[in-house]
């Protein structure tokens, strides 16, 4: 596939597009994590490094502290791992709708994909199941994502000063997103998980390296997985009241 | 003073992690065999995604340095109060983030709240 069919193809516009209302929230945590990363005394050179290619913000932020103190190099990738272990889970699923594609292409798309990409995924394709179209649109939404994280990112990291921080531009991004979770929130199901993983976060928040957020997604589909058995699973969006 | 930062160390290190970010994200697209996933486990693990934003969310509106939230003036509540009514309104992200925002900075930047 040329660059100029990769462009012009349905789906990938479609997965682009798609990833691209998420922009003004994307914006607002990569502003933030490029203004860390350079203020944690990585200066701008390997603030890039990072950024290009760790390409993951939540397991880049977490690091910071370790690298400031020049920690041992497997202390700091047993962390990011850990605060990764998510990513562990969402692979299985990509697996599903990727599965057809060769390793290397897999391992590039899967590298790629974020997980907004896998919300936005679901979104688009409910059935979940492997259907044509899918790699294009999920190569679609990770060019988009790549695009607007880096370019915010990036831009952070070199305009560092002069970012306002005190805005709280951090809980823009959160604003946003929170947005964007209200409109998974489309049956009981969503509801029941959503609540759990709210709560079990909050009271695990206490464990080291992001690990509540681990703890809530174990909760949230243990608690789906018990209640798709009792039989009384979730309804469909028509049949809730 | 922290000790200086060795260059080509943090270089190595942060190489490393990108090295990481692979595994991870494509922990079971290696194998050229699909992996054997019970479907029960499958379907329940559909709300994996949104369990992860919605715990990474959480913590960010109702905590601050690790503790519930002890006073009402904190600016987070009432901006997260605005962009929920606003997405009742109007759907989206982008109209939340200005409604919430229209409330955070006020509170924040003039009255002093935290947040």
């Amino acid at each position: 596939m040329t660059l100029r069919d990769f462009v012009g193809d349905p789906f990938v516009r479609r997965g682009a597009r798609d990833m691209l209302a998420f922009a003004p929230g994307l914006t607002a945590w990569g502003l933030v994590t490029g203004v860390a990363m350079t203020q944690s005394g990585l200066g701008v050179g390997l603030a890039l490094l990072m950024s290009l290619t760790v390409y993951a913000g939540s397991a880049q932020l977490a690091s910071l502290p370790l690298l400031a103190t020049n920690a041992p190099m497997w202390v700091v990738w047993a962390s990011a791992f850990c605060v990764n272990l998510r990513f562990v889970i969402f692979s299985a699923q990509w697996r599903v709708h990727l599965g057809h594609l060769s390793r290397g292409r897999r391992l590039l798309l899967g590298y790629a994909l974020a997980d907004l990409n896998l919300l936005a995924f679901q979104k688009a394709w409910p059935a979940g199941t492997r259907e044509p179209g899918q790699a294009r649109y999920a190569a679609g939404g990770a060019v988009a994502v790549w695009l607007v994280w880096q370019g915010s990112s990036v831009a952070g990291i070199v305009l560092s000063s002069f970012v306002p921080m005190h805005w709280g531009l951090g809980f823009a991004g959160t604003l946003s997103m929170l947005g964007f979770a209200y409109s998974l929130l489309t049956d009981r199901g969503a509801w029941l998980a959503a609540t759990i993983s709210a709560t079990a976060a909050v009271a695990a928040f206490a464990l080291p390296l992001k690990l509540n957020i681990l703890v809530a997604i174990a909760a949230a589909v243990a608690a789906s997985a018990v209640v798709a058995r009792a039989g009384r699973g979730a309804p469909r969006p028509s049949e809730v009241p | 003073m922290t000790t200086p930062l060795d260059w080509t160390h943090a270089a190595a290190t942060i190489l490393g992690m990108a090295a990481v970010t692979v595994i991870a994200r494509g922990f079971f697209l290696f194998r050229e065999r699909e992996p054997k996933i019970p479907p029960a486990l499958q379907r329940a693990l559909q709300v994996a995604p949104l369990a992860a934003i919605v715990a990474v969310l959480a913590p960010e509106i109702f905590l601050t340095h690790g503790e519930l939230l002890a006073t009402w003036r904190d600016a987070r509540l009432p901006a997260a109060a605005a962009a929920t009514a606003f997405y009742a309104w109007r759907p989206g992200m982008l109209g939340p983030l200005l409604a919430g925002m229209a409330v955070y900075l006020p509170l924040r930047l003039a009255l002093g709240w935290t947040g």
